[in-house]
């Protein structure tokens, strides 16, 4: 965890398709006001439509909460994606790029680490996955 | 149910996608696009995605399977209008779009088709460049 929050945080469900489009317009309202730039913001946007789109298909729906945060001299988004799905067993492997449990390209995971500031998982099976994704302005 | 809109123009079919694509509407445009391609014929395929803030891997997926679709339809597929924070954020997530044509606007790609079919016609020709029977 990297800073205070500052404002409420914001939860939306994801329980269908059209849910994982208004994640991705919440989330990039947020990372407008956190002041992020055009690339960071797309950046951590695409981020959180994997993750959603992760939370729906693999986690049996769940939801996502977005929260303003800053500390000493930045602002930053950070999403809080979580379900009550049958969890990862094996994380190595699900973090690996073209590995897939579904029909995906393999690259949800680990492309949207790659993709944001710091990223946090934490999962085991039948527990259910929660995954934090931070990123700041410069 | 929201569809995307498919316009023919010419030997062409132009999609211009300006909304936030649900998953399943993105499956529908595929679905489309290959009815399309048969009834009307169409050579060439040309998608605008300037209205998209993001591709993810779905809308990837999406567009190379259109391409592939489209290639086995007898079609060439460009995508054009990316912006520039798409194409950085694609390359980091590990998408290439291998395979899949794309040119900076509507106006470049539609004449990268127009020489696609230029070449095409070539090909009906014999190489003293008389008619072939």
């Amino acid at each position: 965890m990297s800073g205070p929050q500052v404002g409420d945080p914001e939860a939306v469900p994801i329980a269908v398709d059209a849910d994982v489009v208004r994640v991705r317009q919440a989330v990039r309202a947020l990372a407008q006001t956190a002041r992020l730039s055009l690339v960071d913001q797309t950046k951590f946007v695409t981020a959180a439509s994997e993750l959603a789109r992760n939370t729906l298909v693999y986690g049996g729906g769940g939801e996502a909460v977005l929260t303003l945060v800053s500390d000493a001299r930045r602002t930053g988004v950070r999403v809080r994606f979580s379900d009550d799905g049958p969890g990862i067993a094996d994380l190595d492997l699900a973090m690996t790029d073209g590995y897939t449990s579904g029909n995906g390209l393999g690259l949800g995971l680990s492309g949207a680490r790659r993709l944001v500031e710091t990223f946090t998982i934490d999962t085991a099976p039948g527990a259910g996955t929660r995954i934090e994704i931070t990123s700041w302005s410069r | 149910m929201e569809s995307v809109p498919i316009l023919k123009i010419g030997r062409t079919l132009l999609v211009s996608i300006q909304v936030d694509l649900q998953d399943h509407t993105a499956l529908q445009l595929q679905e489309d696009l290959a009815d399309r391609i048969t009834s009307t014929g169409a050579r060439g395929v040309l998608i605008d995605i300037s209205g998209l803030e993001i591709v993810d891997s779905f809308i990837g997926r999406m567009l190379a399977s259109i391409a592939s679709i489209s290639r086995v339809l007898d079609a060439t597929t460009v995508v054009v209008g990316m912006r520039p924070a798409v194409a950085i954020t694609m390359v980091e997530l590990g998408l290439s779009l291998g395979g899949v044509r794309t040119a900076l606007d509507v106006e470049k790609g539609l004449r990268l088709l127009d020489v696609e079919e230029d070449d095409a016609e070539h090909l009906l020709l014999d190489p003293d460049g008389t008619e072939a029977e």
